[in-house]
């Protein structure tokens, strides 16, 4: 039994897991057996099981509503700040192809990289993600999303060298029945033929034809990647639908480069037309891939924009992480950012101390209130409640607009100062536009945090306290200090926490009255979501700050006790 | 468990009627996005009021212009896309544009002719800057100057904002790189055509930032439009740059001791943007509002509402009077050749590359 | 005592009124005055105006007119913390944020004492309470009498001369409430301390005081000894309020050598001690105590004035019988005899006759 409390003896209130443990205990003596002959234990469990369910049947809703509201965001925000799907989902052969390059060398990818690029480029401009794809690599290399943008216009003309020869050479090669006819399966033949696109009925799957990616393996993956798109983007019959120049320098490399014993050997569809075909290419112009990308933008032959398709190759990254601490992704490793681009640990340690400052101003300001709203009759403390409560009922843009039309120099604080001289008029204040403004304007508007837990921790005290302690000898101040102050510490462990996170939050109140230098970490989180779209570095930024937040609470919790919080 | 059924059932037969409510409802509402204030207030009195009184479209406004390409973008990652046609900068289409949120239009074939006769390719010109962007109107950055606080000698030139020995007192700029770099850079002896040559290397964003800092004590630094013109009317700003519809409206219509300086200012494009992913029904329609909005003789009327000038050549000769003052505004659109001595063109190409990395570069100056 | 002076007083209250809201004295006219060393219990109903009397004394109230005195000098004007009064309270007060034995230091550390000199105290404090196991307890994990042990060690702790209690054993059961009256009068004239103590319990008012001062209506009805208050109550008030109580209601007759002849209501005289009547004529109300009825004639007193009865109810109460009574027209006359092998156990119905001894029965103020 040593280390079983007796629910009599507990410091605490007893709960069914008492009576479990109890049991436990019990049946370590040998099973205690209640009136129906089941194990006491067993049965206590499965009675406890019951309210159990029924406890939770009844928290559901709201469980349900947290996760689907709280937690799921969250959740989303840290997948965001480390995914990178794009990258490799728009350039797929790219970034494979890429693997065997040697980033610390200095000299571009090979030619096979770029025509990788080339029908990774097609694809993806076709389908509009290449333009996506630059801004996202834009935020790592200036000057990426032009080139994208760029490449993309240009990419469709490059391949039409060979999709001309091909049709010059025979008119078979100019429609999609001729493609389909041998390149796709004949059931799917069967299917295509037989749908009808006004019937609504979902257009076939494409299929392969058994052995064709054999012998046109990169032919063979174009089309599908073609037939895929034409069918689920464009909505258009694969069957009729003409192939995109692509294919035909995918059909190109693979007449070129196969096997010429498979091609003699291929005795389908088309066998005829392709085995002249292939007799023919032999003797085809070529296009060197990496020169004509160097014809649309010059920047496809610099090392630093390889570098960084490389580097965020990966499908998850620490980029977004190592951005939101001033570092950066290099070859090397990551590596601290010119001093020029360092802004959020400035950002960081300004909306910690700034927090800080305003929770204690908030404790400075609203303790007094607090203690007066505890010690006023019922009613004029529900009046005085209600003043407290009252600039909750106005517009938080009304009060931070108010604040600037008090604070600013021509303002109303500044204007008196003048007129009661104690300022010069060309030597006003400066109280907005800066920390001073966030401040004054934040103490106020995050006052009632602040005040409420207190004001419910201190009604819990009796006044009779500061009364035995002036009996014992006390003088006021230390009555108050040694005896009321310390009871009235988890109101203000509840009200600081409640400010502090509020405040680190913030930044509408910061954005209007902060200037330059009392804005904080969340008006750059606000940018990167809602103009910038760097999402994934807001994302990192965001879960920095929770982490932030959730190690002062463990901080708080070690130091103070979060037994010692009370909001009431 | 026959209750739980009921309720079931009821729920979601409420949730369907619900939606096919929403369906019927869709068939003759449309959702348009602007700025608020008074820009939309004359795009509702030019565009919508004539075209909701044509068709008998319930138009709805939405006034989330400034968050347009964030939402947009989650719009489009939900699947559920409730904006039909979308006011958004020259800056934020290209955005869209490349992340493949807007559509692409065929302005040939999707857009009306000029009066004259003009193709529309041919009628909006240069205004025409990529394949989703419909322009509206073509507005200035510039800068306005209180008067009783200059002395004798107003400010001419935009570099007189650097200049705090003639002009002391507080200044206001956009909380942003865009404008504020080239200015610098202009202010710096850097040629007018030289400058985003130079804002592309390191040194010259050193420069401009240098330059900045020479009055960076000086500056109060707005985010929203709205900003400027009160900071100017509070006395708070000796000058400041906003765009020219909102000194307008400080200058004529509230009569304001501030005048506007035509030097050096930001050419720039607003106009419209239709989401990509609509349905056939509402893209046709929102087609067909932007088609009946961005007519010639619609761009000339919203300019009696607001001094911004209409994106078609074809509009320019139709402009009048202001609906409510009488004025006539013709001298005070930016597009006035007496006001366009000095203009910059804002190289949308160039911010869409450096904004990152330029704005990362600004921030950080801002803090340190 | 007619001024409320008296030269070896040691507490004092000459002459004090008491006023909240201007218009209404909670307290009126009370004079007061305890030697060093007694133990006297501030006797009444709630809002008697016992609990602001002790306030006043601890300095928590000012008095709206007159002086309290203190050991021969006036403390009106003093500070609740410079009067070096220990009080305990009823909810005991103990900070719940300090230890039993911080609680206890608290008082000698603003009193600037040395440590070895402070836990010298604070052990001799607990050892009165046989609390000395529990110094490292917080008052949360103390039983409510331990609780008021630490309260009471606490008041004691610095070694003050006058201790208030109020109402310190209200909260508790009733076994543990009769151990700590004994506890704390014991240790109270061990001690030699005065207390005065605040109860509306009269058991408690008359285990625990030399003397017990009876409040009601801002006054002293009477100041006296526990013996002297229950068998010679000075006016009906007491009367009811100390104890059980039978209350006969008439007019006197005459009075002589002593002795009152009152007419009651129903038409019978009977014989009672003249307290606050003076002449004939005026109505009184006679008061006997319930033991002191007699209804067995062989003990009755010759001569005695007797009263016809009709027995009600008969109760078994363990040490005593109870048994209601009709008398003289009101059927809730009581009377209580002891549980003995020769007493009669009455049955309801029976008509038996009372009586009693001229000077246990009272003639009090109408």
């Amino acid at each position: 039994m040593s280390d079983i409390k007796d629910a009599t003896t507990a410091d605490t209130a007893p709960t069914p897991d008492d009576a479990l443990r109890m049991a436990d205990a019990a049946e370590k003596k040998g099973p205690v057996l209640a009136a129906d002959g089941r194990p006491l234990k067993q049965s206590l469990n499965r009675a406890l099981r019951l309210q159990k369910l029924r406890a939770l049947a009844l928290v559901a809703p709201l469980l349900i509503f947290v996760l689907v509201t709280f937690i799921a965001p969250i959740a989303d925000m840290l997948f965001r700040s480390v995914e990178n799907e794009i990258v490799s989902e728009t350039l797929p052969k790219t970034t494979a192809a890429l693997e065997d390059w040697d980033a610390e060398g200095d000299t571009i990818p090979d030619e096979a990289v770029f025509e990788a690029l080339y029908d990774d480029m097609f694809f993806a401009q076709e389908a509009k993600l290449h333009s996506r794809l630059g801004s996202r690599l834009n935020y790592e290399q200036t000057g990426v999303s032009s080139l994208f943008r760029k490449t993309g216009r240009s990419v469709e003309d490059m391949g039409e060298v060979f999709q001309d020869q091909f049709e010059d050479l025979d008119d078979f090669w100019k429609t999609g029945e001729n493609w389909t006819s041998f390149m796709a399966s004949d059931e799917w033949l069967a299917d295509i033929q037989a749908w009808d696109a006004d019937s609504g009925d979902r257009q076939p799957r494409f299929e392969l034809r058994d052995g064709i990616d054999d012998i046109l393996p990169a032919t063979a993956e174009s089309y599908t990647r073609f037939a895929n798109y034409v069918r689920t983007e464009d909505e258009d019959n694969v069957y009729t639908e003409d192939p995109w120049a692509v294919i035909y320098s995918s059909f190109y490399d693979d007449l070129t480069r196969a096997d010429a014993a498979a091609i003699a050997a291929y005795s389908g569809p088309a066998a005829e037309q392709i085995k002249s075909a292939a007799t023919a290419a032999t003797g085809f112009e070529t296009i060197d891939y990496s020169e004509a990308f160097l014809d649309i933008d010059e920047d496809w032959h610099s090392i630093d924009v390889w570098r960084t398709i490389k580097i965020y190759s990966p499908k998850f990254t620490n980029g977004y992480f190592l951005n939101a601490i001033d570092m950066q992704k290099s070859i090397d490793g990551p590596e601290l950012r010119p001093e020029n681009e360092r802004i959020y640990g400035i950002l960081f340690w300004r909306t910690m101390v700034m927090s800080i400052t305003i929770t204690l101003s908030c404790i400075l300001l609203g303790y007094p209130v607090a203690w007066i709203l505890a010690n006023l009759p019922a009613r004029n403390a529900n009046l005085l409640l209600i003043l407290v409560l009252l600039p909750f009922w106005t517009s938080l843009l009304v009060r931070t607009s108010a604040w600037k039309v008090m604070l600013q120099q021509q303002g109303v604080i500044n204007d008196t100062l003048v007129w009661l001289g104690l300022v010069a008029t060309d030597d006003r204040l400066v109280l907005i536009n800066n920390q001073t403004g966030t401040i004054i304007a934040m103490t106020h508007i995050l006052l009632p945090f602040m005040i409420l837990p207190m004001y419910s921790v201190m009604q819990t005290i009796q006044p009779t306290y500061l009364r035995a302690a002036k009996s014992l000898g006390a003088t006021n101040w230390t009555a108050f200090w040694r005896v009321y102050f310390p009871q009235s510490i988890p109101g203000i462990g509840a009200g600081s926490i409640l400010v502090f996170i509020l405040a680190i939050g913030y930044y509408i109140t910061p954005e209007i009255v902060g200037g330059t230098s009392g804005t904080f970490i969340s008006n750059r989180i606000a940018y990167h979501i809602s103009s910038s779209l760097n999402w994934g570095l807001g994302a990192a930024l965001g879960a920095i700050l929770l982490a932030a937040v959730l190690l002062l609470y463990y901080a708080y919790d070690k130091i103070v006790g979060i037994d010692n919080v009370k909001l009431g | 468990m026959k209750l739980t059924n009921t309720l079931l059932a009821s729920t979601a037969l409420t949730f369907a009627a619900g939606m096919a409510s929403a369906e019927a409802h869709m068939a003759d509402e449309m959702t348009i996005v602007s700025w608020g204030g008074a820009y939309s207030n004359s795009q509702q009195k030019a565009y919508s009021e004539p075209y909701a009184e044509k068709t008998g479209v319930n138009i709805i406004n939405d006034e989330s212009s400034a968050e347009a390409v964030a939402k947009l973008r989650a719009m489009n990652e939900a699947g559920n896309i409730s904006w039909d046609v979308v006011d958004v900068t020259a800056a934020d289409s290209f955005r869209l544009c490349d992340e493949g949120l807007a559509m692409e239009i065929d302005f040939d074939e999707q857009l009306k002719a000029g009066d004259d006769g003009s193709t529309p390719t041919d009628d909006f010109g240069d205004t025409l800057i990529n394949d989703c962007f419909i322009p509206q109107i073509v507005f200035s950055t510039t800068f306005g100057y209180r008067t009783d606080l200059v002395g004798d000698t107003p400010p001419t030139s935009v570099c007189d904002i650097f200049d705090t020995e003639a002009y002391p007192g507080k200044r206001s700029l956009e909380k942003r790189p865009i404008g504020n770099m080239e200015w610098a850079l202009l202010c710096d002896g850097v040629a007018k055509d030289e400058i985003y040559d130079v804002l592309e290397t390191e040194e010259g964003q050193e420069q401009a930032l240098a330059k900045l800092d020479t009055i960076k004590d000086s500056v109060v630094w707005w985010s929203a439009g709205a900003d400027t013109p009160q900071l100017l009317a509070d006395g708070e700003v000796v000058m400041g740059s906003t765009y020219n519809g909102r000194l307008f409206s400080v200058i004529e219509e509230q009569d304001q001791d501030v005048a506007m300086l035509w030097d050096g200012q930001m050419f720039d494009l607003d106009g419209w943007i239709i989401p990509a992913g609509l349905s056939d029904e509402r893209k046709a329609r929102a087609l067909d509002y932007v088609k009946f909005a961005t007519d010639t003789q619609r761009l000339a009327d919203q300019a009696a509402y607001i001094s911004y000038g209409p994106a078609r050549a074809s509009s320019a000769p139709l402009v009048g009077q202001h609906a409510e003052l009488g004025i006539e505004m013709a001298p005070h659109m930016p597009t006035d050749p007496a006001n366009a001595t000095n203009v910059f063109v804002f190289n949308y190409e160039f911010w869409a590359d450096y904004r990152d990395d330029i704005d990362a570069k600004f921030q950080a100056w801002l803090v340190q | 005592m007619a001024d409320g002076t008296n030269n070896d007083a040691f507490v004092e209250f000459d002459r004090v009124q008491k006023s909240y809201d201007g218009e209404n004295l909670v307290v009126k006219d009370l004079n007061l005055s305890m030697p060093k060393g007694e133990f006297l219990t501030m006797l009444g109903p709630s809002g008697s105006g016992k609990t602001t009397c002790l306030m006043m004394l601890a300095g928590f109230e000012t008095a709206t007119h007159g002086d309290i005195r203190l050991g021969g000098k006036s403390i009106n004007n003093i500070p609740p913390h410079k009067r070096g009064i220990g009080m305990v309270f009823q909810n005991y007060a103990l900070f719940p944020h300090m230890t039993v034995a911080e609680n206890l230091s608290f008082p000698l550390e603003v009193r600037k004492m040395g440590k070895s000199t402070r836990e010298e105290k604070i052990n001799r404090a607990l050892g009165m309470v046989q609390m000395n196991d529990f110094a490292g307890r917080r008052p949360a994990q103390l039983s409510g009498g331990q609780q008021q042990r630490i309260a009471l060690a606490r008041a004691l702790v610095f070694e003050p001369e006058l201790v208030l209690m109020d109402e310190p054993l209200g909260a508790l059961d009733k076994q543990l409430r009769e151990t700590l009256q004994f506890e704390i009068t014991n240790l109270a004239h061990d001690l030699g301390i005065t207390v005065v103590y605040v109860t509306h319990d009269q058991t408690e008012a008359l285990t625990m005081s030399d003397r017990v001062a009876v409040f009601e209506d801002g006054r002293i009805q009477q100041l006296a000894p526990p013996d002297e208050l229950y068998e010679a109550p000075q006016n009906s008030f007491v009367a009811q309020f100390i104890g059980e109580n039978n209350t006969l209601e008439g007019v006197v007759q005459e009075i002589k050598n002593d002795t009152a002849l009152v007419k009651l209501d129903s038409g019978e005289v009977i014989a009672a001690k003249p307290v606050n009547v003076t002449k004939a004529g005026e109505r009184t109300r006679v008061s006997i105590r319930p033991e002191r009825v007699e209804y067995n004639k062989e003990r009755m007193q010759e001569g005695a004035y007797t009263l016809k009865a009709e027995v009600l109810e008969f109760i078994y109460m363990g040490d005593i019988f109870r048994t209601r009574l009709k008398v003289a027209g009101k059927d809730d006359f009581i009377i209580k005899t002891r549980n003995a092998p020769d007493q009669v156990r009455l049955k309801p119905g029976t008509q038996i006759e009372i009586g009693w001894l001229p000077e246990d029965c009272r003639a009090l103020d109408a």
